[in-house]
C-alpha cells in the first residue's frame, strides 16, 4: 500500500518530548553540587564512625551539619534517580517491565530520600 | 519507495560487546554505571543510618554493629572505591560536556588518571580511618 501520509505526518510524535534537555542539565548540575557535598560526606562518615550515638545526635544538631546532610541526601537521591532511569531505559526493552522499573526507581528514591531527610530534621530539632 | 520495502531493508547495527576488542575507555564507561548502581545501594544505607539515628540509641547501635562487622566493612570499602571512581569519572564527564578532552589520547590518559585516583584516594581514606579510630 503506497502511503498518502506526508513526510511531516510520519515524523510527528517521534521526536523529543521537549524536556529531555532540562533533565540532562539537572543531572549534571546536581553532579556538580555533589562534588563538594560528597567529599564533606566522606569526612562526616569518618567522624560518625569513630563516635557513638550521643556524638551523632550532637553532631547533627549543628545547623551546618544538618543542612549539608539534608542537601547531600536530597541531591544524591535526585541524581541517582536520574542515573538509574537512564540505565533502565537503555537495557530494559519490554514496555511493561521498563515502566514498572522506572516507577519503582522513582518511588524508592522518593521514599528513602523523604525518610532520611525527615529523620535528620527530627534529630536536629531535638526530637531524638 | 513504499514503507514496507523500506522497513525490510537491512538496517545498520552497532557492534555488540562480544565483537569488540576491550579497551580502557570502554571499561571506564561501564564502570561509571556499575559504580553508580553500587552508590545507589550506598545511598540507601545512608538513609538507613538517618532512620536508625532518629530511632534512638538501640536502633543506632544495631546499625553500627551491622556496618562494623567484617561484611559491613567490606561493603564500605567497595563503596569507597565506587565513590572515588564515580566522583573522578563524573568530573571527567563534565569536562567532556564542556567539549574538552574528546580525542583518543586525552580520553585514554584521563582513564588512567581516574582509575589511579580512585585507588589512591580509597587507600588514603582507609588509612585515615585506621588512624582516627573510625575503622
Amino acid at each position: 500500500m503506497s502511503s498518502y501520509r506526508t513526510p511531516l505526518a510520519r515524523a510527528r510524535g517521534l521526536g523529543s518530548a521537549k524536556h529531555g534537555v532540562g533533565t540532562w542539565i539537572s543531572e549534571r548540575v546536581g553532579g556538580m553540587a555533589l562534588v563538594p557535598l560528597t567529599l564533606w560526606g566522606v569526612f562526616a562518615v569518618l567522624r560518625l564512625a569513630a563516635g557513638d550515638y550521643g556524638f551523632a545526635v550532637a553532631w547533627i544538631g549543628e545547623p551546618v551539619n544538618a543542612v549539608l546532610m539534608v542537601l547531600l541526601i536530597a541531591i544524591s537521591f535526585w541524581h541517582m534517580q536520574l542515573g538509574l532511569r537512564v540505565v533502565i531505559e537503555d537495557y530494559i526493552e519490554k514496555a511493561l517491565s521498563k515502566t514498572a522499573l522506572l516507577v519503582l526507581n522513582l518511588f524508592v528514591c522518593g521514599l528513602a530520600g523523604a525518610l532520611a531527610v525527615f529523620s535528620i530534621l527530627k534529630v536536629a530539632f531535638g526530637g531524638a | 519507495m513504499s514503507e514496507a520495502a523500506r522497513s525490510s531493508r537491512e538496517r545498520p547495527l552497532s557492534p555488540h560487546l562480544q565483537v569488540w576488542r576491550w579497551h580502557l575507555t570502554m571499561f571506564t564507561s561501564i564502570a561509571h554505571r556499575a559504580t553508580g548502581i553500587a552508590l545507589y545501594v550506598g545511598a540507601l544505607i545512608a538513609a538507613a543510618w538517618a532512620v536508625s539515628l532518629a530511632g534512638g540509641p538501640e536502633a543506632y547501635n544495631a546499625f553500627k554493629a551491622v556496618m562494623g562487622s567484617p561484611l559491613g566493612k567490606l561493603v564500605m570499602f567497595g563503596l569507597t572505591v565506587s565513590f572515588f571512581y564515580h566522583l573522578a569519572n563524573g568530573v571527567r564527564h563534565l569536562v567532556w560536556d564542556a567539549g574538552q578532552g574528546f580525542d583518543i589520547k586525552s580520553a585514554n590518559a584521563s582513564s588512567v588518571l581516574v582509575i589511579a585516583f580512585a585507588i589512591a584516594a580509597s587507600i588514603a581514606i582507609w588509612v585515615i580511618a585506621g588512624m582516627t579510630g573510625a575503622f
